[in-house]
C-alpha cells in the first residue's frame, strides 16, 4: 500500500472537527462489520467515537426490502464526544430501501454515496418508490456520489476465483475503501482484522482486501470525489484505550469484581436479544474459572444462578425485558433469602416481544416493582459502553456486602454501542471483600439471620462448612433464628428490615456529580443511554451562558442522599428518559418536587438537538416568569 | 467438628428442632423415617449435604432434616439444585418434590436435570393430588378424577413419571412405596450412588385428600400379588410363590405368564442400552397388571457438573491470563 501522504497529493485534505457517517444497506450487505472497520481504524487513529448500530430483529427479512435495512451510525471528532451524532453527514444507502429510510436523516448538503448496482423496477418496488429517486428530484440538495458498487468490484474481483455471488457480497469493503479514502483512513487495522475474521479462508481474504483496496484507488483517482477530509486526533485524558461495546464492558466488570473478591463468577442465562453477547463472551472466560450456564428458561437461569449463589458463588442472570418478567418470583426469593444475585436487564422496546433490537428504559418500575410483596431490591443504570464497566463492578460489591439481588439496567443502544474506554489501572480498582461465616462451634446452633449491625446483611453460610447447618426458604422466617414466622410483629420487623438494608446502601455513596453548577435555573436529571445527548445539549447550553446543570444517576435504588437537596436548589428540574416518565414518577413521588418528565418511546435514542430544543423552551418559560 | 473422626450417625443425627407439620398419617412421615435411616446408613455428614425443595407438602421436607436446606419455590428446585451443584460439585445435592411440583409447573426443569444428568437425587413424592392447595387433581391423577377443580372428574390424561423421565434420558429411575420402609430405603441409598441425576418416584398416600390411592396394590392382603419387584439379573416374577412372569412379545407388549411358561419371563437387565423394556413396564396398565417397584433403569454416564469443571479445568491449563491483560485484550492504543 502507499503511503497516507502519497495518495492524497491531489487535493489538500480539508480539515474537519467532526464527522457523522451512517452506513446502511441490506441486513446482509454487511453494514455492521464495515461500521465497525471504520470504527476500530478510527479509534487506533486517536479520535473520540461514537457509534450506534441500527439493525432489523429479522435474521434475513427479505432482500431489498424496508424491514431488511440495517444501518450502522458512527461519529467521530477531534474533540471529546458524548453521542454518535444526529443528523449523518455522510450515507452510504447500499440500496433503494436504505435509501428510503435513512435519506430524510443525512443533513442537507451532505454526501450521498449510492450504490446504484440495484435500481431496477423490482427494487424500487420493493423500497415502495414509485419512480426511479434518481432522476425525479428525490436527492436534490444532497452531494450525490454514484458508483456501481457491484460492477466495480466484479471488475476489481475478475481474478478471484470466488462466484459471483461472493464476490458481490464484497462490495461494502470497495465501499468502505472509498471512505477510507476521503477521511485519510488506514488501511492496516482492516487489513489485519480481515486476515484474522477469514484465516482458514484466504481466497475470501485476498477478495475482501482487493475489493477495498480498489475502493481507495477508485476514489482517489475518479474525479467524483472533490475533495479528502482531514479529522484530526482528539485531545484525551493520557493513558490506553480500547474501543468498547456495553455488553462487554459488563462482562468486564463482573470479571474485574469476581476476581477482586476472589470468588468465582456464575452466570445462569438464557438467549435473548440483546443480551445474549454477555452469555458468549462469559462463555469464553472459562480459562478466568467463570462458569456459564445455559438454562432451559430464563426461570431456570436467575434459579440456577440464585443456587450457585447459596453454594457460595457470585450468581449472576443476564436477560431483557421479557426474560426480567419471567425471573420476578425467583428475585423475590433471592430478596427473601437474603443471597446476593446481579441481573442484567438490557432493555429492549416493549411491553410484550416489542421490539427486540431497538432500544427503550421502560422497565424501570418493572426492576423496581415487578414482584409480589414488599421487595426492594438494588437498582443501578449504565450510562455509556464505558460506564457499564463501572457499573457491573458496583453491583457486585454492592450484592456481596449487603447481600441483596441487584438489578443492573443496560439497554440496547449501549449495549450494542462503542467508544473509547480509557482503562482501569487494575492495581487501583475498589477492594471488594466477600466474608463467608466460619466454621461454627459443635454444639452451638448456628443463627442464619443473625445481621451484621452496620449494613443488616445476614452472613453467607456455604454450604460444606461444618457448623453451619440450617434452613432457609421462601417462607417469612423469624429474625436471627431463621425459623418460619408467622407472627404479625415479626412480618413487620422483616419487612422493614429488609427495606432499610436496601437504604443502607446509600450511606456507600459519594455526593451526586453535577455538570456545572450545584445550583441554579434548571437542572437536567439523566439516567442511562441519555446521559450522552444530554451532556451534549447542557454543554451547548452552558456555553449560551444559561444556568442550566445536568447530573446523572448510577444508583436508582436507593437514590443518592443528597439528590432531593440538589434538585432543591434549581428552579426547575426536567427528566429526559425513553420512557413515559417512570424515574419522573417516582422522583416526585419521592420528593414531592415537580420534576417534568421529557418522554420519548419511539425506539431511537435521544437525539441532542431535540434535547437541546426542549431545554431552550424551558429556559425560555423561566425567563417569562421572571418578567412576569 | 473435624472429619478426622467421624462419628457412626443414626437417624435422629437428622432430625431437626422443628414440629412436623405434616397431617397426622400423612405418608410423608414414613417417606422421612426411610430417608433418615438412608442417610444414616450411608454415614452422610450434614453439612455436606443440602436438600432443595419446591412448594407442596412434600417440600415441607428439608425442615425436618439436620443437613443444609432451601425451600424455594414452585416447580423450581431443580433449577435451583443444578445451580448449586455446578457451583460446588463436592456438595451432596438433593430435590425433594411432589407430582404438582415437579410434574406441572416444573415440568421443564425435571426434564432438562434429566436431560443433562446433572448430579441430583431427586425424591418425588406421588400422591396423584394436590395436597397444600386443598385437593385438586394433579397431572398424575387418574383421568375422571373428580375433585374440588373436577367436579364431574377430570378431562386430562396423567403422565407416568417414570416413562417421562425416561423419554428424558433420565440414568437413574427408580419406584418405591411409602409403607415400603426397607425396600424405600435400600433404593434411596442406591439412588445416592448413583453417578448423574437419579429420580425416585415414592408412591405417598395423601390421608385427607387422595386416601387409599395407592391401596389397592400396596395393602399388606394384596401386596404379593400386585407388586412385581424389579430386581437386577432376575425374571420378572411376582405373587407370594413367584408363580408368575412377564414377559414382552414380539412387539414388547407385556404378557403374564404362569406353569410351564414361567422359564420364559423377562430377565431384568436395570443397565440396558435399550429403554424399550423399561418404558413397557412404566406405561403398562395398572388394572391389568402388577405395579412395578425398584430400578428401572441404571446407566453410567458421565454427570454434568463434572463436564463443566472439566471444561474450566482444561481452559485453565492451556491459557493462563491476568485481568490486566483480559481488560488490555484487543486492540489498544496509548494517548500520552
Ligand atoms: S394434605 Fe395430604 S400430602 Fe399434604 S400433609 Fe396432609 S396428608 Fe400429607
Amino acid at each position: 500500500m502507499t503511503s497516507q501522504t502519497e495518495t492524497h497529493t491531489r487535493t489538500t485534505p480539508t480539515r474537519l472537527r467532526r464527522v457523522v457517517i451512517r452506513f446502511a444497506g441490506d441486513s446482509g450487505d454487511g453494514m455492521q462489520l464495515t461500521g465497525d472497520q471504520f470504527t476500530r481504524t478510527t479509534a487506533l487513529m486517536g479520535n473520540d467515537i461514537a457509534t450506534f448500530p441500527d439493525f432489523p430483529a429479522e435474521i434475513r427479512a427479505p432482500a431489498g426490502t424496508l424491514p431488511g435495512v440495517s444501518a450502522f451510525q458512527l461519529r467521530f471528532s477531534s474533540f471529546d464526544i458524548h453521542t454518535p451524532g444526529d443528523a449523518p453527514d455522510v450515507l452510504v444507502a447500499m440500496n433503494p430501501a436504505a435509501l428510503k429510510m435513512h435519506l430524510k436523516e443525512l443533513r442537507r448538503d451532505g454526501i450521498l454515496l449510492l450504490n446504484t448496482a440495484s435500481f431496477g423496477a423490482l427494487d424500487l418496488k420493493k423500497a415502495k418508490y414509485d419512480k426511479d429517486p434518481r432522476s425525479d428530484g428525490t436527492l436534490d440538495g444532497w452531494r450525490v456520489i454514484e458508483v456501481d458498487l457491484e460492477a466495480r468490484t466484479r471488475e476489481a474481483l475478475a481474478q478471484s476465483p470466488l462466484d459471483t455471488r461472493a464476490k458481490d457480497r464484497c462490495k461494502n469493503m470497495y465501499a468502505l475503501g472509498i471512505l477510507y479514502w476521503m477521511f485519510h483512513r488506514d488501511m492496516a487495522p482492516t487489513e489485519k482484522a480481515i486476515a484474522q475474521k477469514f484465516a482458514k479462508k484466504p481466497e475470501l481474504v485476498a477478495a475482501n482486501l482487493a475489493a477495498m483496496k480498489a475502493g481507495y484507488a477508485y476514489a482517489e483517482t475518479t474525479e467524483i470525489f472533490q475533495t479528502a477530509y482531514r479529522v484530526p486526533p482528539a485531545p484525551m485524558r493520557p493513558g490506553t484505550y480500547r474501543n468498547i461495546m456495553g455488553n462487554q464492558a459488563l462482562c468486564l466488570g463482573l470479571v474485574a469484581a469476581a476476581q477482586q473478591a476472589g470468588i468465582e463468577l456464575f452466570l445462569g442465562s438464557y438467549p435473548i436479544t440483546p443480551a445474549s453477547d454477555i452469555l458468549h463472551q462469559l462463555s469464553t472466560y472459562k480459562h478466568l474459572g467463570v462458569v456459564t450456564f445455559q438454562a432451559e428458561d430464563e426461570i431456570a437461569a436467575v434459579a440456577s444462578a440464585i443456587g450457585a449463589s447459596y453454594a457460595g458463588s457470585l450468581g449472576v442472570t443476564s436477560t431483557s425485558g421479557p426474560g426480567m418478567a419471567l425471573k420476578a418470583e425467583a428475585i423475590g426469593l433471592a430478596v427473601m433469602a437474603e443471597l446476593p444475585l446481579v441481573v442484567l436487564n438490557v432493555q429492549r422496546a416493549g411491553p410484550s416481544t416489542g421490539m427486540p433490537t431497538k432500544t427503550q428504559q421502560a422497565d424501570l418500575l418493572q426492576a423496581m416493582y415487578c414482584r409480589n410483596g414488599e421487595s426492594p431490591v438494588c437498582v443501578l443504570a449504565a450510562s455509556t459502553p464505558a460506564d457499564a464497566f463501572d457499573t457491573a463492578y458496583e453491583a457486585v460489591r454492592i450484592a456481596l456486602r449487603y447481600m441483596v439481588p441487584v438489578v443492573v439496567l443496560s439497554d440496547g443502544y449501549i449495549a450494542n454501542g462503542s467508544e473509547p474506554w480509557l482503562l482501569p489501572d487494575v492495581a487501583q480498582l475498589p477492594p471488594i471483600a466477600v466474608r463467608y461465616a466460619p466454621a461454627g462451634a459443635p454444639g452451638e446452633k448456628f443463627q442464619p439471620y443473625a445481621r451484621d449491625p452496620k449494613t443488616l446483611a445476614r452472613p453467607w453460610a456455604r454450604p460444606g462448612t461444618p457448623g453451619l447447618v440450617h434452613r432457609i426458604g421462601g417462607l417469612e422466617k423469624q429474625d436471627v433464628t431463621g425459623n418460619i414466622s408467622y407472627d404479625p410483629d415479626n412480618h413487620q420487623h422483616m419487612v422493614d428490615t429488609r427495606a432499610q438494608k436496601v437504604a443502607n446502601i446509600a450511606d456507600d455513596l459519594p455526593p451526586t456529580a453535577t455538570l456545572g453548577e450545584r445550583t441554579g435555573d434548571l437542572l437536567v436529571l439523566g439516567w442511562g443511554s441519555p446521559r450522552g445527548a444530554i451532556t451534549a445539549a447542557v454543554g451547548r447550553l452552558q456555553r449560551q451562558g444559561h444556568r442550566v446543570s445536568a447530573a446523572f444517576l448510577r444508583h436508582l435504588n436507593p437514590l443518592p442522599k443528597d439528590l432531593g437537596d440538589l434538585m432543591r436548589g434549581f428552579r426547575r428540574v426536567v427528566l429526559p428518559e425513553l420512557n413515559k416518565g417512570q424515574l419522573a414518577l417516582l422522583l416526585r413521588a419521592r420528593f414531592l418536587i415537580d420534576v417534568q418528565s421529557h418522554s420519548q418511546v419511539n425506539g431511537q435514542p435521544f437525539k441532542s438537538h431535540e434535547i437541546e430544543n426542549h431545554l431552550s423552551r424551558v429556559l425560555a418559560e423561566l425567563q417569562e416568569e421572571v418578567r412576569r | 467438628m473435624t472429619d478426622v473422626q467421624r462419628p457412626p450417625l443414626s437417624k435422629k443425627d437428622y432430625k431437626t428442632d422443628q414440629d412436623v407439620r405434616w397431617c397426622p398419617g400423612c405418608g410423608d412421615y414414613a417417606i422421612l423415617n426411610a430417608v433418615q435411616g438412608a442417610f444414616a446408613k450411608l454415614g452422610k455428614l450434614p453439612h455436606e449435604t443440602v436438600i432443595v425443595s419446591g412448594i407442596g407438602c412434600s417440600s415441607r421436607f428439608p425442615y425436618y432434616m439436620e443437613t443444609f436446606g432451601f425451600h424455594t419455590i414452585h416447580g423450581r428446585a431443580p433449577a435451583i439444585a443444578t445451580g448449586v451443584k455446578v457451583g460446588n460439585p463436592a456438595l451432596d445435592v438433593w430435590v425433594v418434590t411432589g407430582d404438582g411440583d415437579a410434574m406441572s409447573i416444573g415440568g421443564n426443569h425435571f426434564i432438562h436435570a434429566m436431560r443433562r444428568n446433572v448430579g441430583l437425587k431427586i425424591l418425588m413424592f406421588n400422591n396423584r393430588i394436590y395436597g397444600l392447595t386443598k385437593g385438586q387433581y394433579s397431572p398424575t391423577s387418574e383421568q375422571g378424577k373428580v375433585t374440588k377443580s373436577s367436579p364431574l372428574g377430570s378431562v386430562d390424561y396423567p403422565f407416568s413419571p417414570i416413562a417421562l423421565a425416561l423419554g428424558a434420558g433420565g440414568t437413574f429411575l427408580a419406584r418405591s412405596v411409602d409403607v415400603f420402609g426397607a425396600h424405600l430405603e435400600d433404593v434411596v441409598c442406591r439412588a445416592s450412588a448413583h453417578t448423574g441425576t437419579a429420580m425416585v418416584e415414592i408412591y405417598q398416600n395423601c390421608n385427607i385428600f387422595n386416601d387409599g390411592a395407592y391401596r389397592s396394590f400396596t395393602d399388606k392382603e394384596v401386596r404379593d400379588e400386585r407388586i412385581l419387584y424389579l430386581e437386577h439379573g432376575k425374571p420378572l416374577l411376582f405373587g407370594a410363590n413367584k408363580d408368575k412372569g412377564i414377559r414382552f412379545d414380539g412387539n414388547f407388549e407385556p404378557q403374564i405368564v404362569t406353569g410351564g411358561e414361567l422359564g420364559s419371563a423377562f430377565v431384568w437387565d436395570e443397565t440396558a442400552a435399550n429403554a424399550a423394556p423399561a418404558m413397557a413396564l412404566a406405561t403398562m396398565s395398572e388394572a391389568d397388571f402388577p405395579v412395578p417397584v425398584g430400578v428401572f433403569r441404571r446407566r453410567e454416564k458421565p454427570a454434568f457438573e463434572a463436564g463443566v469443571r472439566g471444561q474450566i479445568a482444561a481452559a485453565r491449563q492451556q491459557k493462563k491470563q491476568s485481568l490486566h491483560d483480559l481488560l488490555h485484550a484487543g486492540e489498544i492504543w496509548e494517548v500520552r
